[in-house]
């Protein structure tokens, strides 16, 4: 049964080896060269002033100056306000992606929702919301809703549905589809499939991201002052255009002493939940 | 109900006797390469049926066909008074609500307990606002203890799935079938995934609860012994066809050769 014949010719044939094919080869050269072409070409638009950047660190240095020591007093007579209605801004603005992400994530899941149109439909509305900025979108809700922390939980809230229905999405596409399976050999109902079957299987990535969207908030919410949409941007706003340097660096300080303790608490909170 | 009438006359046959009929079933999932082809079968409303055969003859597909997991491309397969190649939509659920069925890598919800996938069983009966909160009836709690109970796994009730080794999950999923209270339980390699000891128990475990609810087995199987020691009908396929059907006495030698192919393995 087994006896291989063994052509001399092909055995002794010469074989060589290449890592990439003449084709590739080409492919990648270009694209170094295509690379390097790019940076030569921004740097000639950007026009670097040679001055400007030499004298750069003794104007860091004259800066940190102006910074230091922080004005301590302005937490308590400004920052510690503009700080909560910064996370409140956060927090109401991430609660209100999730109510929309929830069904446009489903409704963009192709395992879900084995409909093209309604696939793609979901996919323009999450492209959509991520494509536009969280300050452009807080300046369209201020134009909208006036000035305000409203307009600013409202972009946020717009920008995070991409984020949250693009990633909810693929994780209910990445559920295994042999529980799904046996479910619908029950004679189980979609509604009953989705809450039994799908959501237990992507409760905790869900979860992340809910909570990594928070984060991301919490920090973004922090700029959208600049645009008079609320929150500690305006404190930063307001200290920077009248060069109170020292109030500027406690608005930094203090964003960082919040950044870094929702660091830790959403970190911990993920341990517990996956 | 409205039938098209041509099908009365089957379809009353199937009632009577509470049988699985199959008839002319094909399937190809690529246009011109079928992989069952023209398959006629009636099952009786007893006894354990073990399909045989090698990867890929078409096992599976036809299992599948049978609760609709595959919509098989032409034929007919008759069961209760209904024709499920037809049946869409409400009514195609309300079939698979009769029809259980137990999977080689036993699909459990991981993240839910032992008692939540047992109940999943009757989610067929159950509202969805039900099922969401998971407010199942008593009788319907009654019945999945009694079943855990059967398949020995009454102390796991709110064990997490993905605490259990593979023959425990295979006996949740057998008692999940079972809380269908259906009128026939399909299994597609059931002990493929388990080490020979348990997968006798579990082969056990399903024969008795068959004779027990008095209801009909199809079991896919590539074992041949297991087979031979647990079915009372055997089936085998080959590249898309049955090339056997009798009893286990029956198959011989020159019949596994017809199955399989080869003969170096028969020894």
């Amino acid at each position: 049964m087994n006896q291989p014949t063994l052509d001399k010719s092909t055995f002794m044939e010469k074989r060589t080896w290449t890592r990439f094919s003449p084709v590739e080869r080409t492919a990648r050269f270009i694209f170094y060269f295509v690379t390097v072409a790019v940076i030569v070409v921004s740097l000639q638009t950007i026009e670097v002033i040679p001055e400007f950047l030499l004298d750069a660190p003794e104007q860091i240095g004259d800066m940190l100056n102006r910074m230091w020591p922080p004005d301590v007093s302005y937490y308590p007579s400004t920052i510690h306000e503009a700080m909560l209605e910064t996370i409140h801004i956060a927090t109401l603005g991430t609660l209100l992606a999730i109510v929309m992400a929830i069904p446009i994530g489903v409704m963009v899941a192709e395992n879900v929702t084995q409909n093209k149109a309604l696939n793609w439909f979901a996919r323009l509305i999450l492209v959509s919301s991520r494509s536009i900025n969280s300050l452009v979108w807080a300046l369209l809700f201020v134009a909208i809703l006036g000035p305000g922390p409203l307009a600013g939980a409202f972009a946020i809230a717009f920008r995070s549905i991409g984020f949250i229905g693009k990633l909810f999405g693929e994780a209910l596409e990445e559920s295994a589809p042999g529980p799904i399976e046996a479910l619908r050999t029950t004679g189980a109902p979609w509604f009953s499939i989705m809450t039994m079957g799908y959501w237990p299987q992507v409760v905790p990535t869900f979860w992340a991201i809910v909570l990594f969207r928070w984060d991301i908030n919490l920090r973004e919410s922090a700029v959208l002052g600049l645009v008079g949409a609320g929150g500690i941007g305006v404190a930063l706003n307001t200290a920077l255009e009248l060069f109170y340097w020292d109030r500027v660096s406690m608005v930094l300080l203090s964003m960082l002493v919040v950044v870094a303790i929702v660091e830790v608490l959403v970190t911990q909170i993920r341990k517990r939940i996956i | 109900m409205t039938q098209p009438a041509t099908l009365q006359e089957p379809i009353a046959q199937g009632a009577k006797s509470k049988a699985l009929v199959i008839k002319n079933l094909s399937k190809e999932y690529v246009k011109g390469k079928p992989v069952l082809t023209d398959i006629s079968l009636e099952i009786e409303a007893k006894g354990i049926t073990a399909i045989i055969g090698p990867s890929g003859t078409g096992k599976s597909t036809l299992i599948r066909c049978i609760n609709r997991l595959v919509d098989p491309t032409t034929g007919d397969i008759l069961f209760n008074g209904q024709n499920l190649a037809t049946l869409s939509g409400r009514q195609l659920r309300n079939a698979r609500r009769h029809i259980g069925m137990v999977f080689q890598e036993y699909n459990l919800l991981e993240r839910l307990s032992v008692m939540e996938n047992v109940l999943s069983g009757r989610l067929g009966y159950v509202s969805v606002w039900r099922a969401w909160l998971r407010k199942f009836s008593a009788e319907d709690v009654d019945k999945a203890f009694a079943l855990l109970e059967q398949v020995g796994m009454a102390d796991f009730a709110n064990q997490r799935a993905d605490a259990l080794s593979g023959g425990q999950r295979q006996r949740v999923s057998i008692a999940r079938a079972l809380m269908q209270s259906p009128d026939i339980l399909l299994a597609d390699e059931p002990t493929s995934s388990l080490d020979p000891k348990t997968s006798v128990e579990i082969l056990e475990l399903m024969t008795d609860q068959a004779k027990l609810n008095h209801i009909p087995v199809i079991i896919n199987i590539h074992d041949v012994s297991l087979a031979k020691r647990f079915a009372d009908r055997i089936i085998g396929m080959s590249s898309g066809s049955i090339v056997f059907d009798g009893k286990p006495e029956d198959l011989q030698n020159d019949h596994l050769k017809s199955i399989y192919g080869g003969e170096d393995w028969l020894t």
